[in-house]
């Protein structure tokens, strides 16, 4: 228990001192090539700081807990003295002279009346006590040992690194610890105990600080050696305070309320209880005042100080405020989420982003993104004057900040940033001319990167267009859910705007929506048609002819413009409107996931128009077929995406004007068919029945390797799986052809025949860890059954479809399964974010080198051919090459 | 060292070809890939699919490992001690 933390790591958590301890680096200065640098860090020392040191750096000895005088002015020698720091504007610092934010601020120092333990080195201190004789102050170890342990430490640090040192040492100073003679001067040992956090007891009896230091200033520094501290640097003595540092004024700022009232900085009143304390003992002492009013105002400064260091020791009662809430000292500063390291160092803030709901917007481009107009008027970019952009900036900053476009900031060719208001406008505009910058809003068509969490892949932050829409949230093109895994049921999402011309240009190549199409994972388009899209491009291309009046109206309804494709027909087919979007030239042949009465799926373009086949999810959907793919091949990332959206418009528009709802008719069966299901069901009762009694006649054969229930189990799973799959393919022959239902699920916009089926006849058996349910009671799932019932609904066999409506049991059983899944995702999803996590990390610096090896940053070899066979899957279609199509267009040429 | 296995592992569908390169292979290698053979990927001497091989330190081995995307594809580690 003793020595949780490594010395090195208390000693860089505490008190770091930096250049005191350095070795003075004064030929490193001589050859320094560049001027710019002004001295070079050696090295950084970690330690801890001696009583010496801290009188040394320190400019002020404390010794009052006054804070101000009657005029409000810093009391010398107190908490607050000038000397230290100065946190009021007026006041000049009276060691550097330097005002309020020029003045760093300076250590102060306090004479302890008597030592005290420092909490932060409480264990180390055991640690030492207990390893070290109480007499003469040597290691527990012997002479001839000390020497050849050290050499043993140093070979396991030089060849295994400091942590195997540190185990090691741990194992040594544990053996150490049960020793009850010292080797060298012979006396007995005591056993040492510490009652937490700081006080230390000898067989019961307490030993006081003042003589914890002496016997730790006999440790001698040979034996420091061993304990890994290097005497040069760290005495033990210095763990237990004899002086303790004040730091600066300006790391305790006070606040002045509105009031004018002061209220001081938490440090600041623990220093005053410290200080306070520390002199009444003085007095007290002086005084010649009992001995036990000593102790008890010894241990009282022993409490603040440690509360001072930390106020969430475990066994003390934490500090408070008059209001009852503790105070925050040293360690809560730096400490956990909020501390200085997680909060401020590690944290990383930007400027110039935008945080807010998303919502969709089908009739913007996909390369764009809505935002509200109160968000672009507080978005800027820093736009360089320039005699041709003159009068455009002008006019903006003549509407300033609150009217749209205008601008919020100019900044003058030497830096200085200057805000526009109603007042300064007219001056700003006078002296607003070349080599000025002006802060201007965001406005349509700038450049700006999008974002959702988690970032996962490259796709999670693409670069889009603005469009300043009314309304509060940012809009999106649902197109592009897919590659940022969105939707729109409370999803947030970040926006930033690059500030140079630089950020612009790379945003603007490398990461904008055309550019991450085509996925590095399997070399298909990520961005396709959605839900409505796809089930209106479905109908649209299946069957449906309009007139010319029409057809025009709808192409145009979607947005397109370019009509010189549409065929001049009087009457048009569904499937002419579609190849109106599509280039002259383009063949294909693919297949579609809907199957026409001759079993055929083939789907076949030809010169640019749709001769045979209907488009679904196969075609258009993001992830699946060859379409998009081709298109991006031969003609490009901005045609692919103009194109992706005129689908998906089309598809949307097509929708709108036929009509598309999903209806509880649409699960209707005839009553042939009603009872046909019926038949299926009994058959599959009676053959349960007929299994079960096989089984308890014990008549039923074994599988190999099975028990006699387990082969009934698989039995019965099999009989009720083809009586569920039977329903399914009865409810998708009889229901109704065209019933939007089965038309989403067919196009694949949403939902499959299954989810039909269920709704209709039969939700089917419910299975936990892959079995029948079987847990519940003894014997039972619920106490509705008999014990022992192995009948398909008494083990979770839902018979009902939601449509008419699930028995009690049945419903007890779906929420079963409902929950197990719920927990399932809800204990699965953190376990595969670290896991992804930890891939990436391990991976992130690997880089495919121009010999197509894979390397790491050393150079080491990963891979010796990248992914096996060399291949880049974003070059490739669905991670393959197309070699007759390469060789085809080869010839062609 | 590994225990001796009671069952020839080389005969197993996962395992693939181990082979020693020869020093005139192993220069090529280092060449084609301009690296030293501590760049390569490690083999342990006491890995089980060395046993029957006599290695050292410092040898190449050739692993010709069946691929999904590639039919064959050949890897190189080098032999480390431990």
């Amino acid at each position: 228990m003793a020595d949780e933390n490594p010395e090195e790591k208390i000693a860089v958590i505490e008190e770091p001192s930096e250049e005191l301890t350095l070795p003075k680096e004064e030929a490193g200065r001589v050859d320094m090539p560049e001027p710019s640098v002004h001295r070079k860090v050696a090295a950084i020392q970690f330690s801890v700081l001696s009583p010496q040191h801290i009188k040394k750096m320190a400019v002020v000895k404390v010794v009052t807990p006054e804070l101000y005088d009657r005029e409000g002015y810093p009391v010398d020698g107190g908490l607050m003295d000038t000397r230290m720091g100065v946190i009021d504007p007026g006041l000049v610092c009276r060691t550097d002279g330097k005002r309020l934010k020029d003045c760093p601020g300076y250590f102060g120092y306090i004479e302890l009346a008597r030592p005290v333990i420092h909490l932060k080195f409480a264990n180390l201190i055991m640690t030492l006590l207990k390893s070290t004789c109480r007499e003469c102050g040597r290691i527990l170890v012997l002479q001839n040992k000390v020497t050849s342990l050290n050499a043993d430490l140093e070979k396991i640090e030089k060849e295994e690194g400091p942590e195997a040192r540190r185990r090691v040492l741990k194992d040594l100073i544990g053996g150490m610890k049960t020793a009850t003679k010292c080797p060298h001067c012979k006396a007995k040992q005591i056993k040492i105990t510490i009652d937490k956090p700081t006080t230390y007891l000898e067989a019961e009896k307490r030993i006081n600080p003042i003589e914890i230091r002496v016997r730790l200033e006999k440790i001698t520094d040979e034996d420091l050696i061993l304990f890994g501290m290097n005497p040069k640097f760290i005495r033990p003595e210095w763990m237990v305070l004899t002086v303790m540092a004040i730091p600066p004024v300006t790391m305790r700022p006070s606040i002045t309320l509105e009031s004018g009232e002061r209220s001081e900085d938490d440090l600041t009143h623990k220093l005053g209880d410290i200080v306070r304390i520390n002199q009444r003992l003085f007095e007290n002492i002086n005084a010649g005042a009992p001995e036990i009013i000593i102790e008890d105002l010894w241990d009282l400064l022993q409490y603040h100080i440690t509360t001072f260091f930390d106020n969430s020791v475990p066994q003390l009662p934490p500090a408070r405020h008059r209001s009852g809430q503790p105070l925050k000292t040293i360690t809560e500063r730096i400490k956990s989420k909020e501390g200085r390291i997680r909060h401020n160092l590690a944290g990383k803030r930007t400027n110039f982003s935008a945080r807010t709901v998303i919502s969709p917007d089908p009739m913007i481009k996909l390369n764009e993104v809505g935002i509200p107009l109160v968000m672009a008027k507080k978005l800027t970019i820093p736009e360089r004057v320039n005699v041709w952009n003159l009068p455009w900036l002008k006019k903006l900053v003549e509407l300033g900040p609150e009217k749209y476009p205008g601008a919020n900031y100019i900044i003058r060719p030497d830096g200085k940033k200057k805000k526009i208001t109603d007042e300064t406008k007219e001056a700003s505009l006078e002296e607003l001319q070349p080599g000025y910058t002006v802060e201007r809003h965001v406005q349509d068509g700038d450049i700006a990167i999008f974002n959702r969490q988690p970032s996962l892949h490259r796709m999670s932050m693409m670069c889009h267009r603005l469009r300043v829409l009314p309304g509060k949230t940012f809009r999106l093109n649902p197109a592009v859910c897919h590659p940022y895994n969105a939707d729109f049921d409370g999803d947030e999402m970040n926006l930033h705007i690059p500030q140079t011309e630089e950020a612009r240009a790379e945003a603007e190549f490398l990461m904008e929506v055309q550019t991450q199409l085509i996925s590095p994972r399997y070399g298909l388009s990520v961005i396709g048609c959605v839900q409505d899209a796809i089930s209106g491009n479905y109908i649209l291309t299946k069957s449906l002819k309009f007139s010319r009046e029409n057809a025009v109206d709808l192409l145009l309804a979607a947005g397109i413009t370019d009509l010189s494709r549409l065929s001049r027909k009087q009457e048009i087919s569904g499937k002419e409107i579609f190849s109106a979007l599509l280039p002259e030239d383009f063949n294909f042949t693919g297949h579609a996931k809907f199957k026409d009465e001759t079993g055929s799926d083939e789907v076949i373009i030809e010169k640019g128009k749709l001769i045979k086949g209907v488009m679904d999810r196969n075609l258009l959907g993001e992830g699946s077929g060859l379409l998009l793919r081709n298109i991006h091949k031969r003609y490009g990332k901005d045609f692919t995406i103009n194109i992706i959206g005129n689908m998906f418009r089309l598809g949307i528009e097509t929708l709108a004007r036929h009509g598309f709802s999903t209806a509880i008719s649409d699960t209707d069966l005839p009553a042939e068919a009603k009872q046909k299901i019926q038949d299926v069901f009994d058959k599959a009762n009676r053959d349960v029945t007929d299994l079960i009694a096989s089984f308890r006649e014990d008549t039923l054969e074994a599988f190999p390797g099975k028990t006699k229930s387990e082969t009934l189990e698989l039995k019965i799973l099999e009989v009720l799986n083809k009586a569920r799959n039977v329903t399914g393919q009865l409810v998708s022959e009889h229901a109704s052809k065209d019933s939007h239902t089965r038309i989403m699920a067919i196009s694949g916009a949403r939902g499959n025949l299954i989810n039909l089926a269920q709704m209709a006849a039969c939700v089917g058996q419910q299975a936990l860890r892959g079995k029948r349910i079987d847990q519940g009671y003894y014997d039972r799932t619920i106490s509705s059954f008999r014990k022992g019932d192995l009948s398909p609904m008494a083990r979770g066999f839902v018979a009902h479809g939601f449509k008419n409506g699930l028995t009690p049991a049945e419903f007890y059983f779906g929420s079963m399964t409902g929950r197990d899944s719920l927990m399932d995702t809800a204990l699965r999803t953190p376990k595969s974010g670290y896991l992804y996590r930890r891939l990436a990390n391990a991976m992130q610096d690997l880089k495919v080198e121009y010999d197509y090896t894979v390397r790491d940053s050393g150079g080491k070899i990963v891979q010796f051919l990248y992914g096996e066979d060399g291949m880049d899957v974003s070059k490739s279609e669905k991670g393959q090459l197309n070699i007759k199509r390469i060789i085809r267009t080869v010839l062609s040429e | 060292m590994a225990k001796k296995l009671n069952f020839d592992l080389h005969k197993h569908a996962l395992v693939p070809k181990h082979a020693k390169c020869s020093d005139a292979e192993k220069k090529k290698i280092l060449k084609h890939y301009q690296i030293s053979v501590y760049d390569l990927p490690y083999i342990r001497k006491s890995d089980a699919a060395l046993a029957e091989i006599d290695v050292k330190a410092g040898d190449v081995i050739k692993i010709s490992r069946t691929s999904p995307t590639a039919g064959e594809a050949v890897y190189y580690r080098c032999v480390i001690n431990e």
